[in-house]
Parts: structure tokens; sequence; C-alpha cells
């Protein structure tokens, strides 16, 4: 069994999500001309947005299950696919045009995609601009066991940890859904703490340091003891820099416990128990040997999961694991791991 | 606990004014009567500080109060007491954080820089053969850094440029390059050290509740610094410069490099200006100081990352008074050959301050 | 081991401390709501003097945002890096960390006990009216 955790439907405008709008938004969309709302977490052109076996002649990737069947889950081997869609929504600034897209990009998917391929699952994309609205959207989708998690992004406006967010991690739970972070930002504060890097490459590097940001506020701020069955899967974030990352908090935690006097377990325990990670990209070190050692400090070999980031060029050729990983460790990073992150997998297929 | 090393090179050591009237021999009237008025404009919250109270006062060993009374690391006397002569430091390195750099008011933060810069040479420096000083420069007016730096440029009593890592640009970006051409010219090694206020949240997804976010993200703050300066060409423009970051954690090096040397291999066609890749020149330009060491359970992992980044490119500091101080009995405690503690306790720092 | 004088009850104030030395090795002492606990002065973690911590009570949670605050004057904080130590037992209050501050028996003894101590001299008069603290070390 392999499932893969990281894959992007491409939206070719506003005017595709137009047939799941309602007709106010859609002349409203029209009138102000509102054509596109894909963000610069990543820009079309790149190397980095497309691989170029999988960017069509024109227009962006990845924008039909057929070419998500065939390019991704058949080449790869998958049995089953995880859409993360990536179109923009969340860098909406009104709370109603928010919510109004995020409802139109999940419909689309399902539409578009699921309903096309029974291996594809998907993200419910939610605005975190206005919370309420974002759990109405699940309560809205919750039932359709196809969807598998709650996505947001890395560079949100506030940690993610914060109480404000908790209803959401509340309405996840209450369905069994996982709570997935995916790299790129809302853009509500610049890519870096120092502000506005001059560089794409820059922007793109600064995920890791987002998502280290986030782990690090969920552990403080206590989702994970409020939340104990919450699962939280890291999207697209690397995961090797995990294990110093987990050095340093537990150092703090253990000066600064009156502060956050909740925790009960370390750091590397709630990792352990509720975060995974995609296995793309792995950011690995190129000796096999390191690796290895690389996987000792991180402890457990529970928390990959396996993914391609199809269509985003992560990697040449049909191999995505870095060198290293070896049959056994695959089955478990491709299957095993993945059904226990997803509590809705292990359903019968819908 | 092994044998302490004969020659300790301290890389991070803070001292601190009883007052800020301590630097008012080298202030203008103006500037004393403009503070008295107006403090020192920052981006901080409070008059008395910055927005995360830190968790014990001036975040500060309780028992590093100089008994002749002021706050912790006020006094030469008790720092060589209670430090240098402890502690067995051959060489100290001194990394003020007083209210002067980042200040908003560009002349009030030169001439505070100005002040702290005569204070270090002329209260501690002058009178204590084992310190070394740093040259603060009010970093966010590149020029006038550059004027500061020419001012103090061949005094043996300064080791390197100090700067703190939340600049209000990523640290790389062009406007602060006449920081890094004066420190070239003056062959003087920049430092930058953790801490300061950018006036963005300390953090990419805004602002953290706790202390202990904060601390926790100059790793992250740090890294980004590190990848601006890489990415905008600063050591491929001068190749020569040594870089140290200063209390900004080290582990997560090796993982940066790996992902800064993919992600450059895929967009490489946006930064033609590199002709390296990231790594080689931060393996090249960059070293780092231990303080804040991490502490993961097996105390070998640790060793794995040394022997990662290199026994050459780490430099031992204690970051005294300060609370999560490292001392030098407990840094090494894991397996370590005699060639690579001399390195790190006292070699490489040799070599990059240019200490004989 | 020995028995060690530490200072005299009189001398000994409920919330007070009082160090001593033992071959080299520090032993800090307190008082803690009229009982006497003394413990290694070195942190377990990276060695600092406990002597010099502050005392505080135990700040405790069963859920982000709620607070119970308990043991006043219980819980010694390291100088240094702020790790928490229960007074009474040596135990360290952050589940992640195994070690524990090194505990001593400490009792109290009647003026004609002592043996010896900080006030070693025995040439020192005994007050046997007073009651002494002492220290096995």
């Amino acid at each position: 069994m392999q499932i893969d955790c990281d894959i992007h439907p491409g939206t070719p405008g506003t005017a595709a999500l137009f047939a799941y709008l309602p007709q106010a938004w859609r002349e409203m969309s029209e009138v102000r001309g509102i054509t596109d709302l894909a963000s610069i977490n990543y820009p079309d052109n790149t190397p980095l947005t497309a691989r170029a076996d999988w960017r069509p002649a024109s227009g962006r990737p990845a924008t039909t299950a057929a070419l998500i069947g065939a390019q991704c889950l058949d080449a790869f081997g998958s049995d089953l696919g995880i859409l993360n869609p990536l179109f923009g929504i969340q860098t909406l600034y009104s709370d109603d045009l928010a919510a109004v897209y995020a409802s139109a990009l999940n419909d689309w998917t399902r539409a578009e995609f699921l309903e096309r391929d029974k291996r594809l699952r998907a993200s419910i994309v939610v605005s975190l601009e206005n919370i309420e609205m974002a759990v109405a959207e699940i309560e809205r989708l919750a039932a359709d066991r196809r969807f598998v998690q709650v996505l947001v992004l890395a560079g949100s406006a506030r940690p993610l940890g914060r109480r404000n967010h908790w209803p959401l991690y509340e309405a996840c739970v209450r369905h069994q859904l996982a709570l997935a972070i995916h790299a790129g930002s809302e853009l509500r504060n610049p890519p870096t703490a120092l502000g506005w890097p001059s560089y794409y490459l820059e922007d793109y590097v600064a995920n890791a340091q987002a998502f280290q940001v986030q782990l690090t506020s969920l552990f403080a701020e206590g989702v994970f003891n409020k939340f104990p069955t919450l699962r939280v899967v890291m999207l697209e974030s690397g995961w090797t820099w995990l294990p110093p990352l987990l050095w340093r908090m537990s150092k703090y935690w253990h000066g600064l416990r009156f502060e956050i006097p909740w925790a009960d377990r370390s750091p590397a325990e709630v990792v352990r128990d509720q975060v995974r990670f995609s296995l793309t990209p792995a950011d690995a070190p190129a000796d096999p040997a390191r690796l290895q050692r690389l996987f000792e400090h991180l402890g457990s070999d529970e928390l990959l999961l396996f993914s391609t980031d199809y269509p985003h060029a992560q990697f040449e050729g049909a191999e995505a694991y870095p060198p290293g990983i070896d049959g056994a460790l695959r089955d478990k990073i491709g299957g095993a791991n993945v059904l226990a992150a997803y509590p809705r997998l292990n359903e019968a297929a819908p | 606990m092994t044998e302490r090393p004969a020659d300790i090179v301290d890389c991070d050591i803070h001292p601190a004014v009883r007052s800020m009237a301590d630097l008012d021999p080298w202030l203008e009237r103006r500037w004393i009567e403009h503070f008295r008025q107006y403090g020192a404009l920052r981006n901080q919250h409070y008059v008395a500080g910055g927005g995360y109270h830190k968790s014990q006062p001036n975040a500060s060993r309780r028992d590093a109060y100089p008994p002749e009374g002021g706050p912790q690391g006020s006094s030469l006397p008790f720092l060589r007491s209670q430090h240098l002569d402890q502690n067995g430091i051959t060489v100290g390195i001194l990394n003020p954080l007083i209210s002067s750099q980042g200040v908003r008011n560009l002349q009030h933060s030169a001439a505070l820089c100005r002040a702290i810069n005569h204070w270090q040479a002329e209260r501690w420096v002058d009178s204590e053969p084992r310190l070394r000083a740093s040259i603060v420069v009010p970093y966010e007016d590149p020029e006038a850094s550059a004027v500061e730096i020419g001012r103090w440029a061949g005094d043996r009593r300064f080791a390197q440029v100090l700067l703190l890592s939340r600049t209000s640009f990523p640290t790389g970006n062009k406007r602060y390059w006449p920081i890094f051409a004066a420190a070239a010219e003056a062959n003087l090694p920049v430092g930058i050290h953790a801490f300061g206020n950018s006036g963005w949240p300390v953090s990419s997804a805004g602002w953290p509740s706790f202390y202990l976010e904060e601390m926790v993200g100059h790793a992250q703050t740090s890294q980004s610094g590190l990848v601006s300066l890489v990415v905008e060409g600063v050591f491929e423009r001068w190749p020569a410069l040594k870089l140290v970051l200063i209390e900004s954690g080290f582990t997560w090096a090796p993982a940066l490099m790996a992902r800064l040397d993919r992600d450059w291999a895929i967009l490489k066609s946006e930064v033609p200006h590199l002709r390296l890749k990231p790594s080689e020149y931060i393996r090249r330009n960059v070293w780092w100081t231990s303080q804040p060491l991490d502490e993961p359970d097996n105390k070998r992992w640790l060793g794995d990352i040394f022997s990662w980044l290199g026994w050459d490119r780490l430099m031992f500091s204690s970051d005294y008074p300060h609370w999560d101080f490292d001392d030098p009995a407990r840094a090494i405690m894991f397996p370590a050959g005699d060639d690579d503690r001399a390195r790190f306790f006292a070699a490489n720092a040799r070599f990059v301050y240019g200490f004989a | 081991m020995g028995k060690h004088v530490v200072a005299p009850v009189t001398d000994f104030p409920q919330g007070a401390r009082r160090r001593i030395e033992v071959d080299g090795r520090g032993i800090v002492v307190f008082n803690v709501k009229g009982e006497y606990f003394a413990l290694l002065d070195k942190c377990p973690h990276n060695g600092g003097s406990l002597a010099q911590g502050v005392i505080t009570g135990l700040l405790q949670s069963d859920e982000p945002g709620k607070y119970s605050y308990s043991r006043q004057g219980e819980v010694i904080r390291c100088p240094w890096h702020g790790w928490e130590f229960d007074i009474r037992t040596g135990k360290s209050f952050c589940s992640g960390i195994r070690a524990r501050a090194r505990p001593f028996p400490v009792h109290v003894e009647g003026g004609g006990a002592i043996v010896e101590g900080p006030y070693r001299a025995e040439t020192f008069p005994v007050r046997v009216e007073d009651s002494y603290v002492v220290v096995d070390a």
C-alpha cells in the first residue's frame, strides 16, 4: 500500500470555480476582474512550481483528475492520493470573499477530482480570517469522508497554537480530520521575522523556519494537551530540521516550565504521539550513512508520510525517496504511517 | 567533566552599564538631555524594555549580582573573579546589548554606539588585558555604521563589528552592504548576535505568546539572516569576510545547508550572481559560537553536529552573565579528541579574530 | 557520613536557608514551614548553586489557560537555568527531566549531640538550652 500525501491540483483561474460560486459572487468577480488567486508562494513559471515533464504546453499543471491519475498515482504506483489545493484563497482579506472562495475551491476539488478518480482524497481548505466561518465550512463538508484533513498555511497571521484557532481544532477532532499545515504564507507577515527577502529562493527556504515556529507554538500553547487526539501533519515542510529544534525546545522548556505549566510531555514525545511530516522535500544529507544517523536522532520510524509533492519539482525521475531509505521503512512510510495519521483512510472506500 | 583546557576564548560576554549615565562622558549634552526626555526610541513596547518579559531579571543569573551593587555584568572586578578567573578564560569578547543599535532616531543611535564603543575600550579593555570589545554600529544607518567602523579600524582593542540578528530588512540586503564593505576594508569579522527588534513580529507567523517561543525562535531568525547573507551574495562579494553567528544556535545548520543547496540547485536561474553552492559559502565564511548548547537526551548527538559542521567552525561562548549561560567545564560532554577541543575552546577564535 | 551542624534553630527562621561546606561540597539547608530539608548545593543540570536560587511555589496546570498555585515556599529554582526542584525531595518538576537534586537526610538534634560543622571548633561552648540543626553528610 502506498499513499501519496501531497498532491497539488492546479486551478486555472477563478473562472474554473465560477460554477461553484453563488451567482452574486460570480458576477462580483467578473465585474471587478478577480481573475486569479494564485499566490506568490508558487509563481507559475519557476523551475520549482512545475517539473518540466509535468508542465503542459500551456496553462497550469495538474488541472485534471486524469493528469493526476496518470502522471502521479500510476507513475509512482500509489494506491491513494491526497489533494492539497494551493489556490491562494487564504490571502484574501475580506472574511466573506475568503469564505466564499474557500467553499468554491472545496466544491471544485470534490466535483472535478474526487468524483472522477476514486483513488483521490482531499483537504478542506479554509481561510483563517474568520474562524467561525472556517468551522462552518468544516461542518458543511465533514460528512464527506473523502476529506481527510483541514488545510492551513505555515505562514499564518498569528502562530497556529494560539487560542483563537482552537475552535478549528475542536472541529477537526470532532470529525476525525487531521490538521494539515502546508508550506506557503498568507502573507499577512513577511516571509521572515527580518522582513521581506529579495529572492523567491529565500521565500521558499523560509518555509522551513515557519514550520519550526508553528511546531513550537503548538507545543507551547498546549494544543497537544488540549487536543490529545488531534493529528497534525506538516506538508512540504522538510523534516531533517526536526531533531535540533526538539533539543532546543526541550532545553528552554526545562528552564521555563512555569511559563507553560500545562506541558506534560516533552517536545519529542508530543511529536511522536501527534505530529507527522510528508516525505518530500526531504532536504536529506547526500550521504546515506548520515541519514541513518539522522533517523536515530529522530528516534522514530513513524514520523514520515510518503509524498511526491506533484507537480512541484523536488526530484528528478521516478524515485521520490532520498538514498538510504530501504524497503521495510518504505512500506511504513508509504502505508502504515499514513493510515495511522489519517483515521478516515481506514474506512471502507466511500 | 574533563580537565579544563588551558586556553579558553569566550566569544560572548555581556558587559552592562549601571545606568545609561555611565555613557555620559562620551555623549554630547544634547543627547544626554534627549535621552532624559525621550529615552531611546526602539521597536520595543515598554519604557523598561522588550515585549517578552525574561524569566529572570536582566535575563541573567541570579548569582551574578556584583557585591558592590549594580546589575549583573556591570562590574569588571566581579567579571574577573566570578567568570574570567574562576572559569579560566584567557580571552573574552564583549558584546554589549545596551540601548543603541536599532534605536529609531538614527542620529541618536549613532551617538549611543559611539559612546558605548568608548566605554568598552576605556572602562573595560584598557583595564583588563584578557578582554576585547566589539564595534557596535547603528546598522539601520549603514553609512553611519561605516563611519563608526572606520573610526575604530586598526584599534586592536576591538575584535569585530557587532550587529544584532533582528534587522529591519534581511541582513544580507544591499542597503546593509556599506557595513560589510567597511568591515572587510578594516579586516574585521562581523559578528551577528541574537536579538534586536526588527519592527516585524518576532516570527514569520506573527507574534507568539511566550518568552519560551522567542528564545527558541532565535534559531529561526538567525537562519533567516544567514540565508539572506548567502543568497544576496555578501560572501560572493567579500570572499574573505568572516561572519560569526553569536548566540544563534548552530545545530540547525546542517539541515539548513542541505535545504539551501537543494533549493538553490532548482532555482539557481534566479540568482546567477552566486558562483558557489550555498553550503560552500557557509563553510568558507561562517563560524558559530556554541552557547546556548542544545540538550539532546543523548549527548553524542550533539557530537554528530560538531562533526557534520566541522570542529573548525565552532567556538566556545558562555553568554556570561545571562541565565542560559554555558559553563566551559560542561560544554563538551561527549567524546572528543584533544585537537578538536583545542580548536573549539581557543584555536578557532584566535584564527577568526586574529588573536595571537 | 557524619553529622554536621548547620545553625542554631533560633538562627534559622522559616523561609531561610543556610549553606555549609562538607569536604569541599556545598550543602544548602532550607527551613520550610518549620521543617528542615537539605540539598547538595549543585544543580544536577549544570552545577549552579541552588543556595543562590529563588524559592517559589508550584504553578501547575491541567489545561492551557487554567493555573493552580500551591506549595508556596517549597520549590527552589536554580539561579542559572531556572530548573525547579521540590525542596522536600529534590525531585524536579519538569516531567521530561530525570535529574534529581541530591537530597540529604536532615533532622533536628538536641544540643548535646553536636559532632562537627562550620561551628566546628569543638572548643565552642555548647548551649544545651538551644536546639541545633544538624545535618548528616
